[in-house]
């Protein structure tokens, strides 16, 4: 990235978001985000008063126990581990979904206690893993649907930046891609409706709204409806999980990014015959799974994403 | 609906079987596999009444819907079956309600 005169400069932006966890770390500047890109010099932070920082972790598929990480809930922990040693902390967390592999109470149990002891607000949304319960989602918004519309959706805001947490897992038609409906898109647009276009604007959800690979289904058929609603926003960022790996692009006030897993890697598109967990070298995984962290400071300055690895620090 | 039709049909069938049973030829068999997120064969004809199953290879869980409903899998995981029964001649399209790019179509003509 390039420094910015007016705003953080690259060092200042880095050394903020500074931290070797396993998610994106987010940092919102008021403005257009911007992916730090990985660290590898990391140093004490010192965050902004103003800036306002979240994580996002994905993907952790507690439960997993196949070849490709047969301690799902084990890296789990780890990734919360590196959140607690945090030199500042969040002030809140998103995991975008697959927090499950198989919807089971017991997965459910076990993700709750490890991610509570991060001791952050959380905030959710399902990935298709989660709803594939008896009830189709009844498991899921039963334990963090308790202030959601409809399937899951819902927003909140937060230092003047407003969230939105989207639900594409669910009613996904043959052939297709992710799904939002048009129940959740009517909402959109109503939650939107009357808010100033330079209130910047957070969105996640599981599957990518933009489309990143068609022929192995990682994008959301009415993913642009969505995008379109959000387009006269000075900044929007989506964030999302799904593929299991980072995938970044930057299209006008459109900031997108896709967060890495906990659980297990996930091929390139069309590098594999399938997207199917990718089995690497033992002291390769924690190199591939991670989270980000997000800081978004006052003024006009650019959100800075930060991912991390599990092997770092 | 069908999936419960079906099921009460099944249960009909067993308090009868004692008396169908000399009558009915041997129930035939096909097997679709779900590998690397494909069924394989993607197409399959089978005579009508066969039972067809599905396994799942992948070390991802699938699940199998016929696309107008009329059956649905739980979600399969890694080594799971799940089988039905076309009963009627067509052509009856699914796919996998976690990974919706993946399609097949059992084609069933008496």
């Amino acid at each position: 990235m390039a420094d910015r005169e007016d705003g953080i400069n690259r060092r200042h932006a880095l050394e903020c978001m500074i931290w070797a966890g396993t998610g994106v770390l987010w940092t919102v500047a008021g403005g257009v985000p911007k992916s730090m890109g990985l660290l590898g010099d990391a140093q004490a932070a010192e965050t902004s008063a103003s800036a306002l920082t979240f994580l996002q972790i994905s993907d952790s598929h507690v439960g997993f126990e196949k070849p490709a990480n047969p301690n799902a809930l084990g890296t789990l922990q780890e990734a919360i581990d590196k959140v607690g040693a945090l030199p500042s902390r969040p002030s809140f967390m998103i995991h975008t979904g697959d927090i499950t592999h198989l919807s089971r109470a017991s997965e459910f149990d076990n993700a709750d206690q490890v991610i509570g002891k991060a001791k952050l607000d959380m905030h959710y949304v399902p990935g298709e893993h989660d709803v594939i319960d008896e009830d189709r989602g009844k498991a899921y918004l039963d334990r963090y649907g308790k202030n959601a519309k409809g399937a899951g959706w819902y927003s909140f805001d937060q230092a003047g930046v407003h969230f939105i947490g989207l639900v594409n897992v669910l009613d996904l038609k043959a052939g297709g891609l992710g799904n939002l409906g048009d129940e959740q898109l009517a909402w959109l647009e109503d939650d939107v409706r009357g808010k100033s276009s330079s209130t910047p604007i957070v969105v996640f959800a599981h599957v990518p709204l933009w489309l990143v690979y068609d022929k192995w289904g990682w994008g959301t058929d009415d993913g642009a409806r969505a995008l379109g609603l959000l387009k006269r926003f000075g900044s929007v960022t989506v964030l999302n999980g799904h593929i299991h790996q980072i995938v970044q692009k930057v299209e006008g006030n459109m900031t997108f990014h896709t967060a890495r897993s906990t659980a297990f890697p996930q091929p390139e598109p069309g590098a594999a015959p399938s997207p199917g967990p990718m089995l690497v070298p033992a002291e390769k995984l924690r190199t591939m799974l991670g989270l980000s962290n997000v800081t978004i400071a006052s003024g006009q300055r650019p959100l800075a994403i930060v991912d991390s690895t599990l092997a770092q620090m | 609906m069908d999936a419960i039709l079906s099921r009460r049909g099944v249960c009909g069938l067993l308090l009868t079987l004692p008396l169908l049973a000399p009558a009915r030829a041997e129930e035939e068999a096909a097997h679709i596999m779900i590998d690397n997120f494909v069924f394989t064969p993607p197409e399959l004809n089978v005579k009508t009444g066969t039972k067809v199953s599905w396994k799942n290879e992948d070390d991802i869980p699938h699940t199998v819907m016929g696309k107008g409903g009329g059956f649905r899998s739980k979600p399969l995981d890694t080594g799971d079956e799940f089988s039905y029964v076309f009963a009627k001649a067509g052509r009856v399209d699914y796919f996998c309600t976690l990974h919706p790019h993946m399609v097949g179509s059992v084609i069933v003509a008496d």
